[in-house]
């Protein structure tokens, strides 16, 4: 099941740069929820806070609340439980080089001290699956390394990867745009699968993409929230001037 | 404006040619003159020492000055021993100072002044390691061992092991690591398992690099390990190793001797060979189809 996110006034900084001002907003459970913004407009950075990972820069510095049903990230518990509990899929595939497909898969498991054969059998072949990556790859799970995929299913094995852990909220920071149409496609219905088990947050600079596959989408800029609403309103009907612009392309 | 029209006159594809012979001739070239000393090197110990070496050589400890025969069996086993004595002082402190400067120093003026003592130990000398730690291990014990010529040799493996595994894991791509930490894996286990394991195989060739390099030093042993015409096992007493009785041989006054030194140090270079090349042999095998 997937878990809702409740954020209020989170601030974020790198060194003396102040990145993220006063951020409000609410995610319900099960939903996909997408971020839009130009470059630079601190989306990046919003959903590193949403699993501390915006803390393992040395720089970086938070304050604020994040809600995750009713754990307090920043206070109840250590980042390291966070991240087991908030999945992440980034930008670029970064699969583990030196392991293979199946390795790969349950790293997050192995690395946690797990040992069970028989279950990680089960959890590789479930979580491929729901990666709509196992029938591709299920003659070479244990010989071939993850990083001789192709670049699309390279993503898909790191969200396999992610989703092994059985994660309730998987953060999804622009994970199609070092892909292929065909890929990007692929990864797109596999969010319509995937908000059904999870919470997703997606980071995406392909506004097409946000309207396909979320639910509510945010609006960015310059380190501010500037609107949150239903994606169709926000795509229709958006009730700030800025968004407007946005979307119709006048800048960004 | 004007379409630029591409044409190959002969005079320009000429040129090209020959330009494209004179890189290629100098590269070859360069790579005749690194490998050269190395094979002329390697051909005059076959010349000069493979006609000594026989099932004595390996089996049996030296002769007395005046009788002929003997082998050097006791050397070649002080030098494992040694080497494996260097081992376990140096791959575990160099590699774990590695991980200190690239993944919890960085940037810290503790790493600095590491990275620094690293690289000034690289060049001290390595008669002077043999001082220090004829003073810290030789001196208070008040004999001669094995033990204090391995841990002179663990010593100077250090810095090389320490520079190279830093060197390799600054070039495992942040994007790894994030992964890694992205899955709730603990900082720690994220760099033994993940960042250290990416980087293995670059960390094992620095280890190599180090082992090879002590297995021929003599001067860190003369006051350590001594030395020992005699067989021993014993690592609180003097050892023989290959490059110290090569040595003692080499100076001798008798041809009997120079004979042995030339076949000892042929047994030296191939026993570095032989271990360089099974250590990577072994390593890299499990590696999987498509792993850089």
């Amino acid at each position: 099941m997937g878990a809702g996110i409740q954020v209020t006034e989170l601030n974020a900084w790198y060194g003396a740069n102040h990145t993220l001002h006063d951020v409000n907003l609410n995610m319900p459970a099960n939903n996909a929820t997408a971020l839009i913004g130009p470059s630079g407009c601190g989306k990046s950075t919003f959903v590193r806070c949403l699993n501390r990972m915006h803390e393992t820069n040395p720089v970086a510095r938070v304050t604020g609340k994040v809600m995750i049903d009713d754990m307090d990230i920043y206070n109840d518990v250590s980042a390291v439980e966070v991240r087991r509990r908030v999945g992440m899929v980034f930008q670029r595939p970064n699969p583990f080089p030196t392991m293979s497909i199946y390795d790969n898969v349950v790293s997050g498991l192995r690395l946690n001290g797990f040992r069970n054969r028989r279950v990680m059998d089960e959890v590789v072949e479930r979580s491929l699956k729901d990666a709509a990556l196992f029938d591709e790859v299920k003659d070479d799970l244990k010989k071939k390394s993850g990083a001789s995929l192709s670049g699309g299913q390279q993503q898909r094995l790191c969200i396999a990867r992610a989703l092994a852990v059985d994660p309730e909220v998987l953060l999804m920071d622009e994970p199609a745009s070092a892909l292929d149409p065909v890929s990007t496609a692929k990864i797109e219905d596999l969010i319509f699968q995937l908000k059904t088990q999870y919470t997703i947050v997606i980071v995406t600079h392909n506004m097409q993409q946000a309207a396909r596959v979320a639910e509510n989408t945010g609006f960015f800029l310059n380190g501010k929230m500037i609107e949150f609403d239903a994606t169709h309103k926000i795509f229709t009907n958006p009730s700030d001037k800025r968004t407007e612009d946005y979307i119709t392309g006048r800048f960004g | 404006m004007a379409t630029t029209v591409y044409k190959t006159s002969p005079y320009n594809r000429i040129s090209r040619q020959l330009a494209d012979y004179a890189a290629s001739g100098l590269s070859i070239l360069s790579t005749v003159l690194v490998v050269a000393p190395l094979v002329a090197i390697f051909l005059y110990l076959v010349y000069k020492g493979a006609g000594s070496l026989n099932l004595a050589f390996f089996t049996q400890v030296p002769k007395p000055v005046g009788e002929s025969g003997g082998g050097m069996a006791n050397a070649i086993f002080g030098s494992a021993v040694l080497l494996l004595i260097g081992s376990v002082v140096g791959v575990p402190i160099g590699i774990a100072g590695g991980i200190f400067l690239a993944e919890f120093g960085r940037g810290s003026r503790l790493a600095n002044a590491v990275r620094f003592t690293a690289d000034v130990l690289n060049g001290v000398p390595s008669i002077v390691m043999g001082i220090s730690v004829y003073s810290l291990i030789v001196l208070p014990q008040k004999h001669f061992s094995a033990l204090s010529g391995g841990v002179a040799l663990g010593i100077m493996m250090i810095p090389t092991i320490t520079r190279t595994t830093e060197e390799m894991l600054l070039m495992v791509p942040n994007s790894i690591r994030e992964a890694a930490l992205g899955l709730g894996v603990p900082n720690w286990r994220s760099v033994l398992a993940i960042s250290l394991r990416t980087a293995s195989p670059g960390v094992i060739t620095g280890c190599m690099l180090a082992f090879a390099r002590v297995a021929g030093e003599t001067a860190p042993l003369l006051f350590t390990a001594f030395g020992n015409q005699f067989w021993s096992a014993d690592l609180n007493q003097p050892i023989a190793a290959l490059p110290l009785q090569i040595f003692v041989y080499a100076i001798s006054p008798y041809d009997e001797w120079h004979r042995l030194a030339w076949a000892g140090a042929l047994v030296l270079i191939v026993l570095i060979v032989v271990s360089v090349a099974l250590v990577r042999y072994v390593t890299s095998r499990g590696v999987l189809k498509g792993a850089s």
